[in-house]
């Protein structure tokens, strides 16, 4: 089928000159106000009593340069520990899940002890799990056991950490329609059947977003293991601010978690958007602003 | 005397407080179409989900090919195997291929290779005119054609008896044809089948029995000339009348 050959109406032309002189409008409104509200910080940031001291303290560009290699270096020592993680934690959660969803009495004791495990470590707060398991697993002197404070701190990250994403996964277990439950279960299939391959594939894609939301978090965590005497950019960053008896090192390793996190944070979104479309049930795409 | 494909003997269920189901028995032979007709909140699809053993019943037997379905100690998943179910929203799975739905109950209820499950499926397929769509996924079908995936998924598993749940409510009315012809023909290859539906020119041509069920009992039941054409009990006229005039 061809279409037939259009030129815009006189209105629509009027339609699309208007948008555009909008567009410009717009366009030059926010680039006014951010001008705008940029300006007034900065001016007070300088203009405070205390700036000259802050500056030379906390944005010194030569000590700076100086730590920057050994700040970056721990932060390889994050991204590393963030990375084994992650996947420890996506695995034990998605198990922590299914089995507070198993049902029939059997699984009675495996149900009852995901549910106590999944209370229990997201009521702690995670330094304290780092400090229990950094001092505590290495003092009951077991054969076997890790005493190297970079595999206690991450498995204090994995044992928390995994508690809450068994909850974003039950979310999206949850979240799959007893429809299509019931199609499944009519066809034969048995319940874990039913559960490995229509209501999990449905799950995880619907909580991709959140995951990564959580695993953003991780890596700002991973910072955390510093308290063991790992030497992450936290603590490297600590060691260096002695150093120079200078605080720039603190404000170069929070720059570098940033530059770390915004990717992330920007994939978070784009796959938050195409949700939209990726479960027929994925929810409402955003669609732009409407007039 | 051949046993009855299914038999339902006395069934009740309720939710709660509320009866769905007052002691129904229906019987469906061999090559028959019984057709359910009935208010939203009569009972069918509650009638066919317990059939299914999707709902446990309170009371009652329901027997399938002379075996008592609804005695806890049996096999579910292998009597379910036995019957294909529609439902009126297609319920197919949206992560799968149109192939990978229609071949999954081989794949994993029959044990059939893959490859000898997915040629079943794309017979299958090609038997419900949708020999072409079977790379799509269903949210690129029309919603007529997405019942008859689910028409076909049901299929593939040679089943007894076919429970179709108001499978044309949720269509465009131009859409709805193409599924009940389809039926048609299922019916003059002599399955059985039990049919919950709206459609009255659907049960005037096909059905053999037509049920009408109120507050969850079988009010009336006849051929479709007899309770469709000269209701005996008001509460039918009643139900009839209201169709026509809306």
């Amino acid at each position: 089928m061809t279409a037939s050959p259009w030129s815009p109406s006189a209105v629509a032309l009027d339609r699309v000159a208007y948008r555009r002189a909008r567009t410009r409008r717009s366009v030059g409104v926010a680039a006014v106000s951010t001008a705008a509200v940029t300006g007034v910080a900065v001016l007070a940031l300088v203009s405070s009593p205390g700036w000259p001291r802050v500056r030379q303290s906390f944005f010194d560009a030569q000590v700076a340069w100086a730590s920057l290699p050994r700040v970056a270096e721990g932060l390889w020592l994050n991204v590393r520990v963030m990375a084994f993680s992650a996947v420890a934690i996506l695995v034990l959660a998605l198990l922590l899940a299914v089995a507070r969803t198993m049902r029939g009495p059997v699984f009675f004791p495996l149900r009852a002890a995901a549910t106590a495990y999944v209370d229990v470590f997201r009521g702690l707060p995670l330094l304290l799990v780092l400090l229990l398991v950094g001092f505590g697993v290495p003092g009951l002197r077991l054969q076997g056991v890790p005493t190297n404070n970079v595999v206690l701190g991450g498995l204090a990250l994995v044992l928390t950490y995994s508690a809450y994403v068994a909850e974003v996964f039950r979310a999206g277990i949850e979240s799959v329609h007893p429809s299509q439950v019931a199609a499944a279960r009519s066809l034969g299939l048995t319940h874990a059947q039913t559960l490995r391959t229509v209501v999990l594939p449905q799950a995880v894609r619907r909580v991709v977003p959140p995951l990564l939301n959580d695993l953003v978090a991780l890596q700002k965590d991973s910072g955390l293991i510093s308290i063991l005497g790992a030497i992450d950019a936290v603590r490297a960053a600590q060691v260096q601010t002695a150093q120079y008896a200078n605080f720039t090192p603190y404000v170069v390793a929070g720059v570098l978690f940033v530059m770390l996190t915004i990717p992330l944070t920007r994939l978070t979104d784009a796959l938050a958007r195409r949700s939209g479309w990726l479960g027929a049930l994925g929810g409402v795409s955003g669609g732009g602003a409407l007039r | 005397m051949t046993v009855p494909v299914l038999s339902v003997e006395g069934v009740r269920k309720s939710f709660g407080e509320h009866l769905v189901l007052d002691g129904v028995d229906l019987q469906v032979d061999e090559g028959q179409c019984v057709v359910l007709i009935g208010a939203s909140g009569s009972g069918k699809s509650t009638l066919l989900r317990a059939v299914n053993l999707l709902e446990e019943v309170d009371d009652g037997v329901i027997r399938l090919e002379g075996e008592d379905i609804t005695d806890p100690r049996r096999d579910a998943n292998a009597i379910r195997a036995r019957m294909g179910m529609v439902f009126q929203a297609y319920n197919l799975f949206p992560h799968m291929r149109v192939l990978d739905n229609v071949s999954l109950a081989s794949r994993l209820v029959h044990k059939v290779p893959r490859a000898q499950a997915q040629e079943a499926a794309a017979a299958m397929l090609e038997r419900v005119g949708l020999a072409e769509k079977a790379r799509a996924f269903p949210d690129e079908l029309s919603g007529g054609q997405q019942q008859r995936v689910a028409i076909a998924r049901a299929l593939v598993s040679a089943p007894r008896l076919m429970l179709l749940d108001e499978v044309t409510s949720a269509l465009d009315p131009e859409l709805v044809g193409e599924v009940l012809a389809l039926l048609g023909e299922l019916k003059a290859e002599g399955m059985t089948m039990i049919v919950a539906t709206h459609e009255m020119s659907f049960a005037r041509h096909v059905a053999d029995e037509v049920c009408f069920l109120h507050d969850g009992r079988v009010h009336e039941r006849g051929t479709p000339e007899q309770v469709l054409g000269d209701p005996a009990e008001l509460r039918t006229q009643e139900f009839l009348r209201r169709l026509v005039q809306p």
